[in-house]
């Protein structure tokens, strides 16, 4: 997606109702997982059931990687009776990319009942995968019963606190941040103190010229608060990123896909390779959304998606890969 | 008939022989019209507790039950019970001996909150 796309897009895009405001800049249900594209050190993501459409010469760039999430592996209601499957039709997509990814970020959930064998059949099925690397963060579904032990040994090695870390790939810093620990009642995902301090320490020798990805699980700006689709305290987090030029925030929860920009910062966030969810407000609850057998592999992606959701909302989809 | 009466002299007996027979009997009564009247139940539907308030009387248990395809939890704010995680139609019950008022949550989803009263 190019700066002049997004652009185009603000004007463009005002039949949702959502999105007046010009903060949302796109939904769809598109995408298996995002192929995303760092050029000229701005992250450029694709919908991964869309790439056939794409031009070669956009997928590349000094580094490329592909988000996915959400794998519920061990979900087994109605809304997809098989998420060992859609997840393993997602791993022959990103197989099948013309230019392979350096490494893949799971944004969490990749258990439903953070049970060991569930965490086994995600593992055995991303050995498939060409990238090799695999970076997680935790779901809320991935810390149950233990206070997130089990996920910090499988997944956690080298990392701090509760499992957030950082690295850095071809010049490029990503962090991973764990917002799904110690919820309070009432409120949203929470960071907490000691991960803002760490936060704020981990950035501050950085040059601002450096491009950062952050990666976390629930969304790190305020999607839907009434289901609790935010993060508390993921203001003061993004405040220790303002001098950075470029800024990518990739995230997981929701299901769909939404784009937002704010400033230097853009936000992401990825389709689920198990079940889909409703668009903000519109079910009575953020619950898998159940639909024909025949439409769900097109709600996650692995098929066109054309005839599933509404024309507009795919278009933006298509223009990006224009 | 006559059978039927020497089992009513037989319990006379009984209840003379553990002493204050008419006391414990009533007290017994109670205890059994208690609990009859001491169980509650609260459905986890759409993300929400439902009723997301009950009062009950001291000594009910109350019990929820998961009825959505995801699982839920329920904790108390003031850490007074705490389920294990609640996968669909799984359920989970706590025993209120103490009057009081007892908010609670979803840790997963910490939006859905729920209170039990407990009353004398």
């Amino acid at each position: 997606m190019s700066r002049k796309t997004k652009d185009e897009l603000l004007h463009d895009h005002n039949h949702d109702g959502v999105d007046r405001r010009g903060f949302l800049k796109c939904m769809a249900w598109a995408g298996t997982g995002a192929f995303c594209v760092i050029k000229g050190g701005v992250l450029n993501s694709y919908s991964l059931s869309r790439l056939s459409e794409m031009n070669p010469a956009d997928a590349k760039g000094e580094l490329s990687f592909v988000q996915i999430s959400d794998s519920h592996m061990g979900f087994n209601k109605p809304a997809n009776p098989d998420v060992a499957a859609t997840l393993q039709a997602a791993v022959a997509k990103i197989n099948a990319l013309s230019t392979p990814p350096e490494f893949l970020l799971h944004t969490g959930d990749i258990s439903h009942l953070s049970k060991p064998e569930e965490f086994d059949t995600v593992d055995q099925i991303l050995k498939s995968a060409t990238a090799k690397d695999v970076f997680f963060v935790p779901g809320e579904h991935d810390v149950l019963n233990d206070d997130g032990k089990q996920y910090l040994d499988r997944y956690g090695k080298g990392a701090q606190g509760n499992g957030w870390y950082s690295f850095e790939k071809k010049g490029v810093h990503f962090i991973g941040l764990v917002n799904v620990m110690n919820l309070k009642a009432g409120g949203l995902g929470t960071l907490g103190q000691n991960q803002l301090e760490w936060l704020e320490k981990d950035v501050k020798h950085l040059k601002s010229s450096t491009p950062i990805v952050v990666f976390a699980h629930i969304p790190l700006w305020a999607v839907y608060p009434e289901w609790g689709w935010g993060t508390e305290d993921s203001a003061q987090a993004i405040s220790y990123l303002k001098k950075f030029g470029s800024v990518t925030v990739l995230n997981g929860h929701i299901h769909q896909t939404m784009q937002k920009v704010e400033g230097n910062v853009t936000f992401h966030t990825a389709t689920s390779t198990a079940f889909p969810q409703p668009k903000p407000g519109e079910a009575p609850s953020p619950g898998p959304m159940k639909v024909p057998a025949e439409q769900l592999r097109s709600l996650l992606g692995i098929t066109d998606v054309n005839f599933v959701r509404g024309q507009h909302a795919l278009g933006i989809i298509d223009a990006n890969l224009g | 008939m006559r059978r039927s009466v020497r089992i009513a002299n037989t319990a006379v007996i009984a209840l003379i022989f553990f002493g204050g027979g008419a006391v414990k009997q009533s007290s017994f009564a109670a205890r059994a019209q208690q609990k009859t009247a001491s169980a509650a139940e609260v459905k986890i539907d759409n993300f929400s507790f439902g009723p997301a308030a009950i009062t009950v009387p001291v000594g009910t248990t109350v019990t929820w039950t998961n009825r959505d395809d995801i699982p839920h939890t329920v904790v108390s704010t003031d850490k007074v019970f705490k389920s294990k995680v609640l996968d669909t139609d799984e359920k989970f019950s706590y025993t209120f001996d103490k009057p009081g008022e007892y908010p609670y949550f979803c840790s997963i989803h910490p939006k859905m909150t729920g209170k039990v009263v407990v009353t004398n």
